[in-house]
């Protein structure tokens, strides 16, 4: 809950994010999350064979929604649909070195953006 | 980095006389104020003297005065004191929405023990209606209990008026007034306060010490039991150091009270106007003018209050949010939503609340520094760019807070 608790790479993600914005020709995009209970992250992927070519994210949130949002796309960027869709929020979590407890559930939730954004993407494909 | 404190609501740092002070009161003037002997005596007189200057900033009598911890022990004894000593003559019990957590907590356990409770709602401004709180009086009426002015959005309630009305209706009226003391003229007598909760370290004092005032003939029942101290209202020994800190405090508040308030409502409408000017897409929360001399509150649209706290940290700003991150629950501020704001509009509150070491020379930095941070946040948000709030309607599917 309290500041202090965050680790140097939470603070670091929230203080320079990766790939903030929005991709304007993205083929998948997720959103999770509602502004009433104080986060929303969205995230924008291009894919091109299979491989994650671009990601980027926009989030409404706490230190924690930022940093894992920015984690999330460190991560999938270059990887193949199936190694992203491996990617948990729990993952994300340990990557950042951990989230204070009251964070785990509320603010974690950038790989579950991540997973929305690739069903997304696998939907228009099957059109 | 120079660090700037913006949170003297929260707590205000010890004046530095007082603590010099108040060290003596530990080592050389140790004594227990219940010895016969001259360690007691010495600081006896002390205790005494603290407790005259106590009443003189509220314009009480010495032994109308109280001490306690701070202000949550005051505030459960008020409630739980008056509560129980007059039950015979009812069970109802009037507050509003926008207490602390000191008051609103004790009347939720009071409401357990079989007592009524109305929690008064409050206008946008968070101001009571004093027709509400008339029309919410019963013949079980025992005790109105309504804060001097809100710790989040420092608005000042019409204490005079209510303490007419529960003149009028021969009800007990007790008042929260831990961010009022030293902020804002009070006159038991004149505003027929009944009972009043301070505390020392809103005002420069230490922590852990503070007062309660209860006129004389008022029917209430100790909560603390053991020991004679306090005149059988409270028992403990004395906490002497921190006593003697309170009422060093009184005198410096009562001493510096024009010059200081003049200086905090100078810095707080500069801060207020420049935040308004540079910064689009605000609320200012909390009444305009009938506000604390050292209250800012905002709500800057499409950002989250915690986001916004540890940005201003990284600046050297120490501030506090009403966001649910920062409020330590799931919801953003309970003042806030009974106000009328809703949930996205509370998440990203910011409240600056001044102090008398504060400089023009921080307002000019934090009106640099704060437009730049929002800004950034509001580009990372995916709120901001659909530059609308209609998201939100959205029912929350991945969200774990239900």
């Amino acid at each position: 809950m309290s500041t202090n608790e965050y680790t140097e790479k939470v603070m670091d993600h929230f203080s320079n994010p990766r790939n903030v914005g929005e991709i304007a020709d993205a083929n998948g995009v997720g959103e999770v999350g509602n502004a009433k209970c104080g986060d929303i992250m969205k995230i924008y992927l291009k894919v091109e064979d299979n491989v994650i070519k671009d990601v980027k994210f926009k989030t409404f949130g706490c230190g924690a929604a930022i940093a894992t949002s920015s984690m999330v796309t460190e991560l999938v960027m270059g990887k193949s649909l199936d190694e992203a869709l491996e990617i948990t929020n729990q993952a994300v979590a340990e990557a950042l070195g951990g989230l204070p407890p009251v964070k785990m559930h509320c603010s974690n939730l950038a790989a579950d953006a991540m997973h929305e954004a690739i069903k997304d993407y696998m939907s228009k494909q099957n059109k | 980095m120079k660090r700037i404190y913006f949170d003297h609501a929260a707590t205000t740092p010890t004046d530095k006389t007082i603590a010099n002070t108040m060290l003596e009161y530990m080592t050389t003037k140790f004594g227990n104020p219940s010895s016969v002997h001259s360690f007691g005596r010495e600081v006896r007189k002390e205790v005494s003297e603290a407790r005259e200057n106590i009443a003189a900033l509220i314009n009480a009598n010495a032994n109308e005065i109280f001490f306690t911890s701070g202000g949550s022990e005051s505030d459960n004894f008020a409630l739980k004191g008056i509560a129980f000593a007059n039950k015979n003559k009812g069970n109802h019990i009037i507050t509003t929405q926008i207490e602390h957590h000191a008051i609103l907590h004790t009347c939720q356990w009071l409401e357990k023990q079989g007592f009524e409770v109305t929690y008064l709602p409050v206008d946008e401004d968070g101001m009571i209606s004093l027709d509400e709180l008339k029309a919410a009086i019963t013949d079980k009426t025992i005790l109105i209990s309504i804060m001097f002015a809100n710790n989040e959005v420092g608005t000042i309630e019409p204490i005079k008026e209510i303490g007419a009305i529960a003149k009028e209706h021969g009800i007990y009226f007790h008042t929260d007034a831990v961010q009022a003391v030293a902020n804002v003229e009070i006159d038991v007598q004149d505003m027929n306060i009944d009972l009043l909760s301070l505390s020392g370290h809103k005002f420069y004092g230490p922590k852990g010490i503070g007062a309660i005032y209860i006129r004389r003939g008022v029917k209430i029942q100790a909560v603390q039991l053991g020991g004679a101290q306090e005149r059988n209202m409270r028992a403990g020994t004395e906490n002497v150091p921190a006593i003697v800190g309170l009422g060093m405090s009184a005198v410096i508040a009562k001493r510096d009270f024009v010059e200081k308030n003049a200086h905090l409502v100078a810095l707080r409408d500069k801060l207020i106007k420049g935040i308004q000017e540079q910064i689009p897409d605000i609320k200012l929360n909390g009444h305009p003018t009938k506000r604390l001399p050292g209250n800012v509150n905002f709500s800057f649209r499409y950002i989250e209050g915690e986001s916004l706290l540890l940005s201003l940290d990284m600046k050297g700003i120490a501030a506090s949010s009403g966001s649910a991150c920062t409020s330590g629950s799931l919801d953003p501020s309970h003042v806030l939503l009974a106000m009328g704001l809703i949930h996205e509009i509370a998440h990203g509150s910011l409240r600056i609340s001044l102090g008398r070491d504060n400089t023009e020379e921080d307002i000019a930095y934090t009106l640099e520094v704060l437009p730049q941070i929002i800004a950034r946040l509001r580009s990372m948000s995916p709120l901001c760019a659909e530059n609308s709030l209609g998201v939100t309607a959205k029912e929350c599917k991945t969200c774990y807070k239900k």
